[in-house]
């Protein structure tokens, strides 16, 4: 399918007089992994509102998975997967209780989903915390799981909130392992981090300072355009020059 | 409608295996009602008197006599000087304190007036009042038997007037304060159920941070608030049968009316409380906002809700406001029903008052959900 | 002593900084005080009743135009015959139908007594009571004036009353002061319950018991803010009811404000000891909240006396910190007692307030090994 995952042109947030997204403009393929950075204050916590319908924008235009994000929110939350910075599991019910629960939200019907339940449990190891509460689960679990329901009922695009906060790099590597798997499977992620090191294993990278998108590429291609080694190095340079956030040096 | 199911399974697993809250659901509900309907009363079990006689006399004894055969006065002591008694009345230990002047029983012999005193600890004018009218008329009594005795030999003594004043209670002959208490307790037990968790329960997803994830999903916001409003409405319509057969079975109340009528009706009562609750918390940030406003709200509804004073006691504004309190509907429809047996017809206007509030309360909260989503 | 400082510091302005909070802390009892003490009344105005006459004499007349005059009645309807009373009943306006037997005068002349019949409808229990009380009141007053009137030589026991500390019987001076206690208490208990719950539930819990600050001291920083709060309230409760109410005042403002911190120390402890079994801010509220409500207001003898109660329930409300406390406050207020009669609730409040800490300590040590 050549239809572009997300599509977005001019979006623009404001909050009374501050404006938190600034007619930012790009567009991700289907299957892409793509990489959106930026520093706290930036605007990415804002356009990931926007583009997963929990915000709706003041100006502008986006699509995902080719329906409009002004008329047709209840098809882009059916087609689209999300996972936060909490990971928004319940605490109070077992794993497979909450894949269960998410499973049944999104529409999966019985039979097939007591077969996905099964795949899930044996594919990401959960087997012998099955009927565990998720409150006694490492960190590192919790995140596969909330990882994996996220991408439960097939959706064409799924939005990651940080996704790797509090775990080792290995957990972290494992955690991009799957990233992978799922992209290999056509879907597309879009990923929010403040770890540059991930930033190189996306397809593609776009960076946000002030509310406006100062960088887009691939990895290679940004390292070259801003003569830097790293990612990291792209993004210090560009967040210098930031009059917003915590790295904004006045 | 499969989305509904998958939520209210859930929210059901969450109730049930938060094992603090479960004897406050159930255990609770069931134990005040059982304790404390018996504790709303204003007999007059027994009230503690002392005696200051500075007669001594056989007729003054009798007098105190009269009153210990009653079974409500008690005697505690018979002291010799009033400032002494009066002490004991500062300290709480008489109620009430009976002087008798000297040369009480050769006034009542020879047909004058024998005055005596009694002061009363009218702290609680409540029971002031009654001990006043059960000291009357033990003392008309006596009064009635000694003259009537006097009488006979002296020709020239002229009775004072005296009216015996009746008192007939109809719908409640023994003044049984359990009756009328029981269904009120009920309602108020369920309604704490009511208002408080429904809400409750949509902040902590607020703040446990579950709400962005739902947000996200297909969930309509109307099957959100449903699968919020049930399981609590049917854990507070089981409390309110168990409170039901307990009242019947337990505290013979009488069951004049249908129990059909007021199991609608309490369903309609408890989806009214219990989007109040939720309309509370769409208000508030946090659980404890949310739990302050409502109880704030419950303390009020409650004790200007005609259960413990009577509504026709309070000045006309507070009256008024009445007419604004959900509670006091349900226990002037509960009682009305289970008491007087009223059916639809006398109840259906306060019915709609209740699904009218209900609406509005609805309404505002709708709006005010979709807007601090957006 | 420093950390312990920056602590109460802390506590301060983590309470003082959630302005909904704060409005709900100060303006709710401020609110429940006004609403309460012109609402909750146990004296009526203007219940409608009916009258019976079967006599219709000049002493009947005047009677029912005396009772009509008051200010608790209004004479809304005149029967015929006792098969009215029941329908009259049913449309629910009329509360008593006050019954006068045949002859009534001349029987009063003659006999010396007559009867009257005072039928209330006693579906509400308090109403009829009131409302029957006052009735009687009114003929006997009635009746004494117009023995009075007709010659001073009524033979007999002559019976006058004197009704202490409380001449006008107004219930404003019995609920008053309890509100003050159902008030503090409700208020108290309730914000130290979440307030520790609230710090284990964000999780803060455990960065406070690693520092310095040992766990007495913890607990009495969450108590002092709320301290201060309560005798703020205190004040402001004490100057409503004095000038808005007109309570009387007969006793010591010293020993007021020294047993009313005792007091809101009591329910700030209660509060702890709620916060300390559980580990869930909703739980504890739940119980702070629907465990505490009707037991206190039903318990204490803030509206119903405890004289009145079953025995059994009469030992239970021994357990209700709000029953000494009441004690205690209306005999300061009303009946002027010093510090001597209250010894023995002083120290009931006392030995609960340390028991209740000493208990809370432990459960709190326990939970964190």
């Amino acid at each position: 399918m050549s239809e572009l995952a997300l599509k977005v042109e001019g979006l623009t947030r404001m909050f009374g007089d501050f404006t938190a997204v600034d007619n930012i403009s790009f567009e991700v393929g289907q299957g892409e992994i793509f990489g959106f950075l930026g520093a706290n204050g930036a605007g990415k916590t804002t356009a990931m509102k926007m583009l997963t319908g929990l915000l709706t924008p003041t100006s502008g235009k986006a699509s995902v998975s080719g329906f409009d994000v002004y008329t047709q929110a209840d098809q882009i939350k059916q087609s689209i997967g999300y996972m936060s910075q909490k990971f928004s599991l319940y605490d109070d019910l077992t794993v497979h209780e909450n894949i269960e629960f998410y499973g049944g939200i999104y529409g999966i019907d019985s039979r097939l989903l007591t077969q996905k339940i099964k795949e899930m449990i044996s594919n990401v190891g959960l087997q012998q915390v099955e009927r565990s509460l998720v409150k006694s689960l490492p960190l590192g679990w919790k995140q596969r799981l909330a990882f994996s329901i996220a991408t439960l009922h097939d959706p064409k695009i799924v939005f990651l909130d940080e996704p790797t906060g509090g775990v080792d790099p290995i957990t972290r590597r494992q955690f991009w392992e799957s990233i992978y798997e799922a992209a290999s499977r056509g879907i597309t992620v879009f990923v929010t981090t403040h770890y540059m090191d991930e930033a190189e294993y996306c397809d593609r990278v776009s960076i946000m300072v002030d509310g406006r998108i100062d960088a887009l590429d691939t990895p290679g291609g940004l390292k070259n355009q801003f003569s830097a080694k790293s990612i990291e190095d792209v993004f210090i340079q560009l967040a210098r020059s930031a009059k917003r956030g915590e790295d904004a040096v006045i | 409608m499969r989305i509904l199911r998958y939520l209210l399974k859930k929210e059901y697993l969450q109730i049930f295996r938060n094992k603090g809250m479960l004897p406050i659901l159930f255990a609770m509900p069931v134990f005040q009602l059982l304790v404390l309907s018996f504790a709303a009363t204003y007999e007059l079990k027994q009230a503690e008197f002392a005696v200051v006689d500075f007669d001594r006399s056989i007729l003054s004894h009798e007098l105190v006599q009269k009153l210990q055969a009653s079974d409500i006065f008690k005697l505690n002591a018979v002291y010799f000087s009033t400032e002494h008694a009066l002490e004991e009345m500062e300290a709480g230990n008489i109620k009430m304190l009976l002087t008798i002047d000297a040369g009480f029983e050769k006034n009542i012999k020879s047909g004058k007036s024998a005055p005596i005193q009694i002061t009363v600890d009218a702290v609680d004018g409540s029971i002031a009042g009654l001990i006043q009218s059960y000291s009357s008329s033990i003392i008309a009594e006596f009064n009635a038997e000694k003259l009537g005795k006097v009488k006979m030999s002296s020709a020239a003594v002229v009775l004072p007037k005296s009216v015996n004043i009746i008192p007939s209670n109809w719908y409640n002959p023994n003044l049984d304060y359990i009756t009328f208490m029981v269904p009120g307790i009920l309602v108020v037990l369920v309604s704490m159920i009511g208002i408080f968790l429904s809400g409750m329960n949509i902040v902590r997803e607020y703040e446990m941070g579950t709400i962005e994830q739902l947000n996200v999903s297909p969930i309509k916001k109307w099957q959100f608030m449903v699968a919020k409003l049930v399981p609590f409405w049917t854990i507070g319509m089981f409390d309110l049968c168990i409170g039901l057969a307990l009242a019947r079975f337990g505290f013979n109340i009488p069951f004049l009316g249908s129990l059909v009528t007021i199991l609608t009706i309490a369903g309609i009562y408890l989806i009214v409380i219990q989007v109040l609750g939720l309309l509370i918390s769409t208000l508030t940030n946090t659980q404890q906002q949310a739990m302050f406003i409502a109880w704030f709200l419950m303390v009020i509804f409650i004790l200007m809700g005609g259960l413990f004073t009577p509504i026709e006691s309070m000045p006309l504004w507070a009256q008024n406001l009445t007419l604004a309190n959900p509670v006091s509907y349900f226990i002037k429809i509960m009682r009305m029903v289970l008491l007087k047996g009223s059916g639809w017809q006398e109840v259906y206007k306060m019915v709609l008052v209740l699904v009218g509030m209900g609406a509005l309360f609805l309404g505002i909260a709708l709006n005010r959900f979709t807007k601090t989503s957006a | 002593m420093r950390s312990f400082r920056g602590f109460v510091v802390k506590e301060f302005k983590q309470i003082y900084r959630d302005k909904r909070t704060i409005v709900v802390l100060f303006g709710m009892p401020i609110i429940m005080l006004l609403l309460f003490g012109f609402a909750i009344r146990n004296e009526v105005s203007n219940v409608e009743i009916g009258i019976l006459d079967a006599s219709k004499d000049s002493f009947t007349k005047e009677l029912i135009q005396k009772i009509d005059a008051s200010d608790a009645f209004q004479v809304t309807s005149y029967l015929n015959s006792y098969d009215e009373i029941s329908q009259v009943f049913k449309e629910g306006k009329v509360k008593e139908i006050i019954v006068f037997e045949s002859s009534f005068e001349n029987k009063l002349e003659r006999k010396r007594v007559a009867n009257i019949q005072l039928i209330t409808d006693a579906t509400d229990p308090n109403l009829a009571n009131i409302v029957q009380s006052y009735t009687s009141k009114i003929i006997r007053n009635y009746v004494v004036e117009m023995n009075a009137q007709e010659g001073g030589n009524s033979a007999g026991v002559q019976l006058n009353f004197k009704m202490m500390y409380n001449p006008e019987l107004a219930s404003v001076n019995l609920f008053v002061p309890g509100l003050i206690a159902i008030i503090l208490m409700l208020v108290s208990a309730l914000m130290t319950s979440i307030s520790i719950t609230r710090e284990k539930e964000m999780g803060n819990m455990e960065i406070l018991l690693v520092s310095p600050l040992k766990p007495i001291h913890i607990i009495l920083g969450k108590v002092l803010p709320y301290l201060v709060l309560s005798v703020i309230n205190v004040i402001v409760i004490l100057v409503l009811s004095k000038f808005v109410f007109q309570v009387p005042f007969e006793g010591s403002y010293a020993l007021f404000f020294a047993e009313s911190i005792l007091f809101i120390l009591t329910a700030l402890s209660l509060g702890l000891l709620i916060s300390s079994i559980t580990n869930s801010q909703q739980t504890a509220m739940m119980i702070a909240l629907a465990g505490l409500l009707l037991p206190t207001v039903l318990l204490s003898g803030f509206i119903f006396p405890i004289e009145s109660m079953p025995f059994p329930l009469q030992i239970v409300s021994n357990i209700i910190p709000a029953k000494w406390y009441l004690i205690i406050v209306r005999g300061i207020m009303l009946k002027g007692t010093g510090i001597l009669f209250l010894l023995q609730e002083t120290v009931i409040l006392l030995v609960t307030t340390l028991a209740l800490i000493m208990l809370s300590l432990r459960n709190f040590k326990v939970r964190l090994e």
